[in-house]
């Protein structure tokens, strides 16, 4: 091997040229040097390799996931269009579900109306509340109040969807039976728990929106003479618009995606909602009832997988608009 | 309206919304602990679930919660902590790295249902687990481990760059910095997010009722053996947990105390996620102040 006296030659020349010796390596001598185990990867490299090989996996493994689970649900769900040849345009405009009675009565339709409009009621009434309580956290309250708020704030959180489920189910649903008659099952009694679940998501968000403004804004607008209110409403609040919308999609990307709580309280009808109060069902409440009572492969199967598809590219939508808004926002 | 009175009128207006937030709150907690902690007995904890009578409590049930969070854990900690290692140390800035961040926002943004029939068709239906504890955790694994990788990758991203130089002016591997420098000195931001999502897995019921199941098997606390049907280790069991447990009582049971029943088990709920919320800041202070020897914030 050329190489290796090469090398040889080098360390030779390296050992004659050095001032100060090296104790070492004039031990063990230019000739004794093992060459092969010098130009190999020292253990630092391996090491390095390992390392990176490990993290490596761990991200590949999350891609494939995330693409098996698109995969799946794709598959599943188209295959009523595909196998059962449902007309898509039907499935979107019809509002006949009755999927065990053959492929001209599968119409989401109702589901569709259902589903958006207790995220849109949720996110509507929830916003002014969580702007207020951020404005509250960051402009108006001492450190201390602003800390109770924000435990507040993570308690809601961490409340578990079913909690507040059965809540609606012994507060709301017999509040609202009351007042409005009826059974008290419905889009009114779906739209007030989503509602309290939704805000500490879209408050937290707007908390961080509303810190990121820069406090000299506020200086100058305050230098100019503005009122408190005056300052937050023409210079901070526009100036946090794109991050406080973004906090609404990430809350209304809540509210479309819940499934038991609100399974619990809306009825579980599907009908085409004539009103607040009557029972109805949305595309999450249909799933988590009838999954279980259908048989895998069969027409009323795919059906709900075509439901389960829609809620995918939903979320991948929201997903979409919150980047759209971001890269808006940048500019 | 001139702005003085407007800036009252406004402050006012926050005022009162902010109270009302708080009334909601202090209205939810104080009707769940109200209503549900008189029926948390010891007989309740400890005994079975029943389907059709009165008195039933939620052994199995607290079980299968506790279990199912230990496997979801030691099944999401490795995957979350490599990924988070990798996008705070190794990713570059360049496509991949924009795929990546990509990818983990999807799975956190699709809603948990979606992500338990997921687990259902790949798990129970594919590889013909059946409705099992080992189709739940993955199924929660899935659930769990976007919010769990940008936890642990906060944590990461909180060490400071000095300390990675001196790893690295000693010599050592990239690797080598990492595990035995950075980890340790993130290793309370760590706990904290993994205490904070183990209170979200806990309350978890939607990723589970078609994964892990709606009801219990016979199970007995004697049998060590996890390969035994009736062992209450075994991970091919469908096993209910708590949340799962309340909404069914609600929905599909027909127990005459379904009302009390699920009072007494929300609470349970709350106080265990309550507990840990608590838990997670108390323990990463005190991790904090001992690893680094600051003063309590």
């Amino acid at each position: 091997m050329d190489n290796k006296e090469d090398l040889k030659k080098v360390v030779d020349q390296a050992l004659a040229e050095q001032k100060v010796p090296h104790v070492k390596l004039k031990k063990i001598g230019a000739q004794k040097a093992d060459v092969d185990k010098l130009t190999q990867p020292s253990k630092e490299t391996r090491q390095e390799y390992w390392g990176k090989g490990l993290t490596y996996s761990a991200i590949l493994l999350i891609i494939i996931l995330v693409a098996s689970i698109i995969g799946f649900i794709a598959v599943h769900g188209l295959a009523t269009f595909t196998q059962n040849h449902v007309n898509v345009w039907h499935f979107l405009s019809s509002t006949d579900w009755d999927p065990g009675e053959g492929k001209n009565h599968v119409g989401a339709l109702a589901m569709i109306v259902t589903s958006f409009a207790v995220t849109l009621l949720a996110a509507i009434v929830a916003t002014p509340f969580a702007i207020s309580v951020a404005l509250f956290m960051t402009e108006y309250s001492s450190k201390k109040g602003s800390r109770f708020l924000q435990s507040v704030i993570e308690l809601l959180v961490g409340i578990p969807s079913v909690v507040y489920g059965f809540l609606g189910l012994s507060i709301i649903v017999p509040f609202i039976r009351s007042v409005f008659g009826g059974t008290g099952f419905g889009i009114l009694s779906a739209t007030l728990v989503l509602f309290v679940m939704v805000l500490p998501t879209i408050t937290s968000l707007t908390v961080d929106a509303l810190k990121a403004v820069p406090n000299h804004y506020r200086q100058a607008s305050a230098a100019l003479g503005a009122t408190h209110w005056q300052t937050i409403y023409k210079v901070v609040l526009r100036v946090a618009t794109p991050r406080i919308l973004t906090a609404v999609i990430f809350g209304m990307a809540r509210a479309f995606g819940e499934a038991l709580a609100v399974q619990m309280v809306i009825g579980n009808a599907v009908l085409m909602p004539y009103n607040l109060v009557s029972p109805a069902a949305t595309l999450t409440s249909q799933l988590t009832s009838q999954m279980g009572n259908t048989v895998m492969g069969t027409l009323p199967n795919n059906a709900l997988w075509s439901l389960a598809l829609l809620l995918l590219i939903m979320a991948l939508f929201f997903n979409f608009l919150v980047r759209l808004i971001g890269r808006k926002g940048q500019k | 309206m001139n702005p003085k009175t407007a800036n009252k009128v406004a402050t006012a207006g926050i005022y009162a919304l902010v109270s009302i937030v708080v009334i909601i709150l202090i209205g939810i907690l104080g009707n769940i602990l109200v209503s549900g902690v008189p029926h948390l007995s010891w007989h309740f904890l400890s005994s079975q679930a029943s389907s059709f009578q009165a008195g039933g409590g939620v052994r199995d049930q607290l079980f299968n919660s506790v279990y199912l969070l230990i496997l979801t854990m030691i099944i999401s900690i490795p995957i979350a902590l490599g990924a988070a290692i990798y996008l705070s140390e190794y990713a570059g800035d360049n496509w991949f790295t924009n795929l990546i961040r990509t990818t983990i926002e999807i799975l956190s943004s699709l809603p948990s249902i979606v992500v338990g029939l997921f687990g259902y068709l790949l798990f129970v239906v594919q590889f013909n687990f059946g409705f099992s504890i080992l189709a739940g955790a993955l199924a929660l694994t899935f659930f769990n481990l976007p919010t769990l990788t940008s936890n642990f990758e906060q944590a990461i991203d909180g060490v400071s760059q000095a300390q990675r130089d001196a790893g690295l002016a000693l010599g050592l591997s990239n690797w080598k910095t990492i595990r035995g420098i950075v980890l340790p000195a993130a290793l309370p931001g760590i706990l904290t997010g993994l205490i904070l999502s183990a209170g979200r897995i806990f309350g978890e019921a939607a990723a589970l009722i078609y994964t892990a199941g709606q009801s219990g098997s016979t199970i007995d606390y004697a049998n060590w053996n996890p390969f035994s049907p009736t062992s209450f280790l075994n991970v091919m069991r469908p096993a209910e947990t708590l949340a799962v447990h309340i909404w069914k009582v609600n929905t599909e049971g027909i127990i005459p105390d379904a009302t009390i029943v699920s009072a007494a088990t929300s609470a349970l709920l709350i106080i265990v996620v309550i507990v840990f919320n608590f838990g997670a800041r108390a323990l990463g202070n005190h991790l904090y102040r001992k690893l680094t020897a600051a003063k309590a914030s």
